[in-house]
């Protein structure tokens, strides 16, 4: 695998250890690292992708031409920026990379990768530069320049798709959120002018919002008189909770709707009177059934077997 | 000068807010509306709101105010057709108009005050 050193490189290697200006070797050190990079490039993406699926741990999900055909354009979009002459992985000359690479996070992310098996993508190719740049140059110092220069921006791009992987995922938990946020606010009709609203999980303030605009819209749409907040599905009520439910039944109660409370377990109602929440301006009822029937009982109609309308 | 038109039906008033409400307009409201129930001796007092989409403090407080106005001078007050964000907002605001009913609309509202004045 040894790969002798060629002139045109060597050449490169004289003239930047000779150039006294700062900046403008860093330039040349980065030419230096485009050619080796360039001349190695099969014998890299080889070492690259090997390195890679040893390193993977889920092989199920690992096609390995898939990843040698990501492997070869990143290795070529990246020469390419290096001869650009730019270390700025924010700048214009690296956005190819920076797509290229946050397309594969997103979706390794999706997939449901580890952050550290996103990352191995880009640090897998340490060893394999490394080792090429070892092989080139033969001067102490700038083997060291040329390997710094690697390990900066290696490390830089390890860290842009560390980043693109979270983002990634914080739109997924971000998009649950949402999701949960409509699921669980249901309002159903149970009759006419009766509206039922089954809460279920916490009750924070934002939740609260969508609770009461979702039965407040709802009493505008259907005409209902008559709405019962079912909080069973509560786990718990506290001082904070019970003043978002009272917000809601004053509100509904403004435009004209009367709220019952149902579906209070022993403990909560233990729970509310230990915290002093006074519930005395509102219908409470154990059950979501007792609270039905006090609302058909208001609306002037109740429910009764066969045999007793008969018996009446 | 602007004014909101206080209607009459039988033993009840009728008050349908359409435009915006400013500060001046409200205690205008607020001076008709407690002469008028003197010199018709209504009963009962409606205000529809359905078309108010603005509500600050000073509003809230007037609906309020109109409200134990009209029960000292022995009229009931029922306020109709509150939108979601007005309740809201006047939820938000600590204003909960107790004491004065409510109703979805008009027809209710009037059922509502023929059950009470009855």
């Amino acid at each position: 695998m040894q790969v002798r050193a060629r002139a045109p490189i060597n050449a490169i290697i004289v003239s930047s250890t000779k150039d006294p200006l700062p900046a403008h070797m860093s330039s040349q050190r980065e030419a230096t690292l485009a050619a080796i990079l360039r001349t190695h490039e099969d014998a890299i993406l080889a070492e690259w992708v090997k390195e890679q699926s040893a390193r993977a741990t889920r092989r199920d999900q690992l096609n390995e031409t898939q990843l040698r055909s990501t492997a070869r354009e990143f290795l070529r979009g990246f020469v390419q920026a290096l001869a650009s002459g730019s270390t700025d992985i924010r700048s214009n000359a690296w956005s190819p990379v920076r797509d290229l690479l946050a397309e594969v996070s997103a979706s390794r992310a999706q997939q449901g990768y580890s952050p550290t098996e996103t990352a191995t993508f880009v640090f897998s190719l340490k060893q394999p530069v490394f080792t090429r740049l070892g092989g080139e140059l033969k001067d102490a110092q700038s083997l060291a320049g040329a390997l710094w220069s690697a390990t900066a921006l290696i490390d830089e791009l390890g860290l842009f798709t560390t980043e693109a992987f979270q983002k990634t995922r914080e739109e997924v938990i971000q998009r649950q959120q949402r999701e949960l946020l409509e699921l669980s606010t249901p309002v159903v009709q149970l009759w006419e002018d009766i509206l039922a609203l089954p809460l279920i999980g916490t009750l924070d303030s934002g939740r609260t919002q969508v609770v009461m605009e979702s039965l407040l819209q709802k009493v505008v749409e259907t005409g209902a008189s008559i709405a019962i907040i079912d909080i069973t599905g509560v786990p718990t009520v506290d001082t904070l909770v019970a003043q978002h439910l009272m917000k809601t039944v004053a509100a509904a109660r403004l435009m004209g709707a009367d709220c019952i409370i149902s579906g209070i377990r022993p403990q909560i109602a233990q729970t509310i009177v230990h915290l002093g929440v006074d519930l005395s301006e509102v219908t409470t009822k154990a059950s979501l059934a007792d609270a039905f029937g006090i609302a058909l009982k208001r609306r002037g109609m109740r429910i009764g077997s066969g045999t007793t309308t008969e018996r009446a | 000068m602007e004014r909101i038109p206080i209607l009459r039906m039988g033993r009840f008033l009728l008050v349908t807010i359409q435009v915006d409400m400013h500060d001046q307009l409200a205690m205008t409201l607020q001076d008709d509306l407690t002469q008028r129930i003197v010199r018709d001796r209504a009963r009962g007092v409606l205000i529809d709101i359905s078309s108010l989409d603005v509500v600050d403090s000073f509003i809230g407080r007037m609906i309020s105010n109109i409200a134990s106005m009209s029960r000292v001078l022995d009229a009931q007050t029922v306020v109709v057709g509150m939108q979601p964000a007005v309740a809201i907002t006047l939820v938000e605001l600590g204003l909960e108009l107790p004491g004065v009913r409510t109703a979805l609309n008009v027809e209710k509202g009037m059922a509502l005050l023929q059950s009470a004045v009855d």
